[in-house]
């Protein structure tokens, strides 16, 4: 892309932004036609992490393709990886232990923290307050310690097997969750002190990256991104799974549709969590943490999808099964990618700084959208 | 809508729809060429409002591809399954990106990896591949030359 002229025949610039750009997070590529520092339009050039997981499913087994899927969305690897194994139990038609359905609720949402702590000072870096990113880092090591004493790792978990989880919690796991959640309750009015009520923050994020409610429902945005536009679609409530019928939160959805919309849904979404853990915390049942499959594990001729809430929206996973061994077609239907499309509508017409801040607030992880 | 009307419903609007039995959701099959009016349809009308459309993808038969579009109403909440086959030597269908935006980055997903051809899309370019790639890496006839976890 380099060697091609940097001005287009009507004079616009055209600038690459990525695929090593601090703002992208990641090797996303963005090819932008600017008309003085306002932006005409956005290209992006994906594929530089594509490993296509898709494919290599097809010759992976039902045990197997889990752990791929780690390395999607890498920070929300317990969610994706719960989302498979809900396909494959839809598949078996297995009943989970109640156990494993808490154990795996709770790490739910101990991910979907961790991830927004990481977004929250990576915004926050990404307009140009770099402290923020240190005090994200150091509650987030809390939760990387917890999942690492469980799960044996800290980022891509691996944690869920078709049945249940892989092992029973760590002696420690509930004192330490509990300890955390003491301690993450005391900095999050920091959080707000430090970035929510800082004028200049809010003067960077507001009235910026505007999507209506319609236009976002049209782009297949979800998660916080749609949420912030008024649209109702946290899959927890609308097609609950696994025990969030059970728990009490509430969705949150701001009518905003700008960045600071999209800011204030996570961070209230970060209290609901706290709130869900709380709930279930000193409430996990006993008895198995694994629902006995068999040892090879084959599912039925049919389809099979199930939807769950990332950190970042829905994530579905699409199965298509002859009766095999293995998945005959696997698609991700994954949150970045549909969120990312509506990154030209949100940013045209807008300053090249903005669309830094607009970024920051879709929160992409690029290995999610390139799979 | 329950999905017995929602059939129905379905049903009155283009007879010629065939439905799949079980599954957890309704599977509807149109023949190509009437597949863009149909989902024009579902999308418009009040009744049904299918606003949201949260997966498009092929799936390659060996004999022929689908395309499978799964899509959603936001302010009903029902859920319907439309399938079309495609010939596998000349797979065309119309476009639905100007009725469902987001189908415009899934549909040139779909055309680089399978290799079907999007009529009337604004934008039809290859997006993760580079551009000189050759084949439609999803489809089952395709061998990557180094495949190092194939078991």
């Amino acid at each position: 892309m380099l060697e091609e002229v940097a001005v287009n025949d009507t004079g616009d610039l055209i600038i690459n932004v990525g695929p090593q750009h601090p703002s992208t997070h990641g090797v996303l590529h963005l090819i932008i036609t600017l008309n003085g520092e306002t932006i005409k339009n956005i290209d992006p050039n994906l594929g530089y992490i594509h490993r296509s997981i898709e494919k290599m499913c097809e010759s992976l087994s039902y045990r197997q393709f889990i752990y791929v899927t780690s390395r999607m969305d890498y920070l929300s690897s317990h969610i994706n990886n719960h989302a498979c194994a809900l396909t494959v139990e839809k598949g078996l038609q297995i009943e989970i232990p109640e156990r494993a359905q808490y154990i795996r609720v709770i790490m739910d949402e101990l991910t979907r923290l961790a991830s927004h702590q990481l977004w929250w000072g990576a915004a926050a870096m990404d307009v140009g307050a770099l402290t923020p990113f240190f005090h994200a880092f150091r509650e987030r090591e809390m939760i990387n310690e917890i999942m690492e004493e469980t799960c044996g790792a800290r980022l891509t978990m691996n944690y869920n097997v078709p049945g249940g989880v892989m092992a029973d919690i760590h002696p420690d796991f509930q004192r330490k969750t509990k300890e955390f959640l003491k301690f993450f309750k005391t900095k999050l009015p920091e959080y707000d002190e430090m970035v929510t009520g800082n004028i200049i923050f809010q003067n960077r994020m507001k009235n910026i990256g505007l999507i209506t409610k319609e236009d976002a429902i049209s782009y297949g945005c979800s998660g916080p991104t749609a949420r912030a536009s008024g649209v109702s679609c946290d899959i927890r409530k609308i097609h609950p799974y696994s025990i969030y019928d059970k728990v009490n939160f509430t969705e949150s959805i701001q009518t905003s549709c700008d960045s600071y919309g999209r800011y204030l849904v996570r961070m209230e979404e970060m209290r609901q969590s706290i709130s869900i853990i709380e709930q279930l915390i000193d409430n996990i049942p006993e008895g198995d943490f694994q629902a006995k499959t068999k040892a090879v594990i084959k599912l039925p001729k049919g389809e099979f999808y199930s939807r769950v809430e990332t950190a970042r929206g829905e994530l579905g996973v699409y199965i298509v099964s002859e009766g095999g061994l293995t998945p005959y077609r696997i698609k991700f239907r994954s949150p970045g990618f549909s969120n990312l499309s509506a990154l030209n509508h949100m940013a045209r017409g807008q300053k090249i700084g903005d669309m830094v801040a607009i970024m920051a607030t879709l929160d992409l992880v690029i290995p999610d959208i390139d799979r | 809508m329950e999905r017995e009307a929602l059939q129905a419903r379905i049903s009155a609007i283009n007879a010629a729809v065939t439905f799949e039995e079980g599954g957890e959701m309704l599977n509807a099959f149109v023949e190509p060429a009437e597949c863009r009016d149909l989902l024009q349809t579902l999308h418009n009308m009040d009744d049904l409002a299918f606003d949201y459309m949260f997966c498009l993808t092929c799936v390659d038969w060996k004999t022929h591809l689908t395309m499978v579009y799964h899509l959603e109403s936001t302010k009903h909440r029902h859920i319907v399954v439309i399938k079309s086959k495609l010939d596998r030597e000349n797979p065309e269908i119309d476009t639905m990106s100007d009725i469902w935006r987001t189908a415009e980055l899934l549909e040139r997903e779909v055309y680089e990896l399978f290799g079907v051809r999007f009529i009337n899309h604004p934008d039809l370019r290859k997006l993760l591949l580079s551009d000189e790639w050759e084949g439609w890496p999803l489809r089952k006839d395709y061998e990557d030359p180094i495949n190092m976890i194939k078991l």
